[in-house]
This record gives C-alpha cells, structure tokens and sequence, in this order.
C-alpha cells in the first residue's frame, strides 16, 4: 500500500485551514481593523503555556519553600528566573491586550447580534484571565503577594450572603495562609487553563463561522477576496513574533517584581491590591462596601455583557465607533469619563470624606444608593442629549460605556500611581 | 409533488424530536458544569476543616491577671493577637487583622487607639470603630482566667456588629 502525499496538503497547511478558510474579505485584514489583539491575545496565551508548564518545574508550592524556589530560580547558570519574567510579563500584558481586545471588538460594530453567544464566550474568557492572573499573584509568596491577595479576599467577604464563605473557601482558612497558597496553585495550574482552553477553541470557530472578522456592510458590488495563505497568515505570523520579540527583549532586561519574604505580622504602608484590581480598592475608598465590590461592578458587568442584546445599540460594522463624529464622541467620552472619576475622587477627599461632621444619612445611602442614583441619572441625561443632538442610538450609548469605561480608567490610574502611604492621595511612582 | 415534499423535510426548522435531544444534551453539560462546581467546593471544604482540626482548640497563655493595670493594651505576635484590659479591669482578646481589608493593626500607645497602616481605619482599646471605612469592631476570642493565668483561645475567633460585656473577662 502506497500513501500519497499531496504536495498542497502539508499538514502546517491543512492545521492552518481549519482555523482560516482558504479565502478571507481583503478589508478584514487591514491592521487599523483589528491591531492584531486577539491574536496577540491568543499569542500570549500560548506563552504563558509554555512557560508556566516550564516554571512547574523549578517552582515549589509548599509555603515554606515557596519563596526561595523564586530566588534560587535567579540563580547564576539557570534560565528558570529569565523565564518567570517571562510568564510575569505576558499575563501582565494579557490582561491589558484582553480589555483592549474588548474595547475594539465592541467599538468597530462587532458585538452585533449574529455574534452574541462568541461575545458572552469573550467576556468569560476575560474573568477567567484576571481569575488566572490573581491566583498566580500569591505563588512568589513575597510581601506583595501576600497582602495583595490578603486584601482582595477580604474584598470579596463583602459580597453579600456569600461573601464570607466564598473568601474563606479561597483562602482554605480564616486568614491567608499555607492552605491558601496550596489552594491557588491548583486553581491556577489545573483548573482555569483548561477551561480557557476550551473556551478558545469555541471563540476561534465562532469567529469562522461567523465569516471571519467584521467588515462593512454590503455596498452591492462582490467583496474583494485574498488567499489565506500567504497574506493573512504573514501579518498573524508578523503580530505574533514581533510580540514575543519584545517580550523576550523586556524579559530579559526587566525581572518581575519580588519584595521581601511574606510576613504576616506587618503589612506594608500602602498595602494594595493588583494593578487591575485597584479600580476597585479605589472605589471601596468612597462607596459602601456592598456597592464598591458588588453592586457597581455586577452592573457595569451586566452593561457589557448584555450590549450585542440591545436593539439598535450596535454600531455600524467594520468601521471605528460608528464612524463620521463618532470617534470624536468616543475620545471626549472616554477623558471626560477619566477627568471625572479624577474630580470626584478629589472632592470627595477633601470635602466630604475628611470633614469630621456626622454623617446625615446612613452610610447605606449617602455612600450607596444616592451616588449610584445620580450616577445612573446622569449617564442618562448624557443618552438623551446625544439624542436630541441627532446622534444615532448606537453612538449615544457607546458615549455612555466609554464614559463608563473612562471612569474604571481614571480610578485605576489614581489607585496605582496616586496613593501614598496611608493611601492618602499624592504622587507614587 | 415529490420534490417539494423532500424540500419540506430539508427545511431549517428541526423535527421537534431533535430539538428536545438537543436540549436534553444542554441540560446534561449544565448538570456536569453545576456537579463540578459543587464537587471542588466540596474539595475545598474538606481541606479548610482538615487545617482548622489541625489548629484545634489552641490555648496561648498571656500572662498573669496581676501584670496587667487598667488600659494596658498587650501585642501577643505568636498568635497575631491583642489582649486589653479595659478601664473596668475586664479583659478581652482582639484580632490584629482589621476588619476593612484585613491590614495588620499597631497599637499606638500615645493615642491610645489601634491604627490601620493601609487606609487609616482607628478603633478604641475595645475593638470598637473610631473612625472608618472600617464599619465592623475588631474581632474577638474567648479569654479564660484560671487561677490568675490568662489563656486565650486563639482557634476560636469571633465575628460581632458590636461590643457588650459579654465578649470580655474578669476575674
């Protein structure tokens, strides 16, 4: 019996063609489109693959042995540390990528309703990258580490009827501990990657199925088709290895951060959370509890998640924020959103917070309900003057989720750079 | 006549026999999911009891009754602990974790207050909030005087909305 080998079916190529089809519209691939962010994404993923199955073996999850695996990882003859950098890095970029991602999906129109389910499937995949990304951030088992995840399980005991419980099944005990490191290290190498696994996989085919990326819509004529094979796949080859150039580069000349040994006995002065997540710990410095960890994010979460469910909320496709003054309406949205968080952290600092008087109304409401309620109102108030300013629907809401969107931004940078000791505010870099 | 008939059967819409497969299979992969969750937290639950047993019913003794004077306030790091004597010569054991975000609190002897070093929270030699965003008291373990010696339970810690007699000691 003879096997045939057809010279046009290498198996590169055939692997090639079950994720692209043979042809794809010419302006999908343009780079402005897209920039190239899930593949990036995906890119990154791939690496923190490789890597993290590399770190298992130089890493030790046993508490007391946790921290020096990390400093004889930088060891002289041993890659093992050059390699952490590596892994650090790209989940730090991915998180970033992954928001960007987002962001781009929703802005060129394709969150419509032909993509719906591969929408909800990316906004899985994103709680289970910052899932995957916090519950690495207690391995190195280091100062940072500690009180990081220290203060971002309490957090989570503020989420209310099961707050409490889910952070002390987190946490294997009442504080952070032994049980605790032992527990993320399962979660983070044998719980969440496969579920991302999965879930790629299911992204990647529903984008195929969807006819490729999104483009404009049908001005009548034929669109303009190239191969698959070499042009697509140049610009994904292009992306994706002058990414991992640069990450190789900055890996290798910036390690990852390792503070002292954990100790529970002294936190640090300021102690905080992730860089993503001190939007939050921002936000728990002026709102109730319940509404800074559960309330607001629950809502702006449900805002994105149900956005390609809104009748007339999609923008046109293929173009950026709906095209024409929109992209104006989106830049202005977004710093106006920025500018705003920034005031209204400011006054309340030094107008509210500090001033000694009693409170008038129960912290409930005067740090709940009413700044919630005004919040919702004015975000309304900013739909219905886009509207009467002719604006279309889809481009008066995409002003409302940037300014959204903005403000998640403005909090985050005030938390990471602008929290002193005390986390009073002023300069920290 | 015959060709239309077949066209009918191709049409997009499934015979309701498929449909009801289809959904039946959904619910099976949701089952699976819901059994997954249900079986790590199980897991994990198993493995938090297994650390608390190992701690168990853990005694730290912290001195004897007569070392102690009114407003005295005692760091004890072994077991991340304050023991106070209050103004009225009762005795209350206090977590060091603040109940905001779960900082390590210092007793700051010239103010007398417990001083959060992350965002600022004081609470008074009781535990009691002084100024926020914390909003809980500090939490507490049981204290027993046997003979003079006080013993603190340090596996038992205890959550509370407020202070009364009942969380503290005396001879």
């Amino acid at each position: 019996m003879t096997i045939k080998i057809r010279p046009h079916h290498s198996p590169i190529r055939g692997f090639i063609f079950h994720l692209h089809p043979r042809k794809v519209v010419a302006e999908t691939i343009r780079f402005t489109l897209s920039f190239g962010l899930g593949g990036m994404a995906a890119t990154l993923f791939l690496v923190l693959v490789l890597t993290g199955v590399l770190q298992l073996l130089s890493y030790s999850s046993d508490s007391t042995e946790a921290y020096q695996s990390i400093i004889d990882m930088y060891a002289a003859p041993s890659l093992a540390g050059f390699i952490r950098n590596v892994h650090h890095w790209a989940g730090n970029l991915l998180v970033l990528v992954s928001v960007l991602h987002l962001l781009r999906v929703y802005l060129t129109g394709a969150a419509d309703r032909t993509r719906r389910l591969n929408w909800l499937i990316g906004c899985t995949l994103l709680v289970l990258v910052l899932g995957a990304n916090f519950t690495g951030y207690l391995l190195p088992w280091d100062q940072l580490a500690f009180w990081a995840v220290t203060i971002f399980t309490n957090m989570v005991g503020y989420v209310p009827l099961a707050g409490v419980q889910i952070s002390e099944l987190l946490r294997g005990s009442a504080e952070v501990g032994p049980a605790t490191l032992e527990n993320f290290f399962a979660i983070h190498v044998g719980l969440i990657p496969p579920f991302i696994v999965v879930l790629l996989v299911y992204h990647f085919w529903l984008i195929r199925k969807s006819g490729g990326l999104v483009r404009s819509r049908d001005s009548g004529q034929r669109p303009v088709m190239v191969a698959a094979v070499p042009t697509l796949v140049a610009r994904e080859a292009a992306v994706g290895f002058g990414l991992c150039a640069l990450l190789l580069l900055f890996s290798a000349l910036v390690d990852a951060p390792l503070t002292d040994i954990a100790n529970p006995g002294a936190s640090p002065n300021p102690a905080k959370a992730a860089w993503y997540f001190m939007g939050l710990q921002e936000l728990l410095l002026h709102l109730h509890p319940t509404f800074a960890i559960f309330i607001v994010p629950l809502l702006m979460f449900l805002l994105l998640a149900s956005l390609p469910f809104i009748r007339q909320a999609g923008l046109e496709p293929g173009l950026w924020c709906g095209g024409g003054r929109g992209r104006w309406t989106a830049a202005i949205s977004f710093l106006t959103g920025m500018g705003g968080a920034a005031i209204l952290v400011v006054v309340d600092e030094l107008a509210f917070k500090n001033s000694g008087a009693p409170p008038v109304l129960t912290p409930w409401l005067s740090r709940g309900m009413v700044p919630l309620l005004i919040l919702v109102i004015a975000l309304g108030l900013v739909y219905r003057l886009l509207r009467s300013k002719n604006f279309p629907p889809s481009q008066s809401l995409m002003a409302v989720v940037l300014l959204c969107a903005g403000m998640v931004c403005g909090l985050t940078v005030i938390g990471i750079w602008f929290r002193g000791p005390g986390m009073m505010l002023g300069f920290s870099f | 006549m015959e060709q239309e008939q077949h066209l009918q059967l191709d049409t997009p819409s499934q015979p309701r026999r498929r449909t009801l497969l289809n959904r039946i299979w959904a619910l099976i992969a949701l089952l699976a999911f819901v059994e997954l969750g249900w079986l790590s937290s199980s897991l994990l639950r198993a493995r938090k009891s297994r650390y608390d047993r190992r701690q168990g019913s853990r005694y730290v003794d912290a001195g004897r009754v007569e070392s102690f004077k009114a407003g005295d306030v005692k760091a004890i790091p072994e077991a991340l602990l304050f023991l106070a004597c209050l103004e009225d010569n009762r005795f209350i054991a206090l977590s060091r974790t603040c109940t905001h975000l779960g900082c390590a609190l210092s007793w700051d002897t010239a103010e007398d207050k417990f001083v959060c070093p992350c965002h600022g929270s004081t609470f008074d030699r009781a535990g009691v909030v002084l100024t926020s965003p914390a909003l809980r008291p500090l939490d507490f373990y049981p204290v027993r005087i046997e003979d003079g010696q006080i013993r603190i339970d340090v596996s038992n810690s205890q959550r509370r909305e407020s202070f009364d007699a009942s969380q503290t000691t005396t001879v």
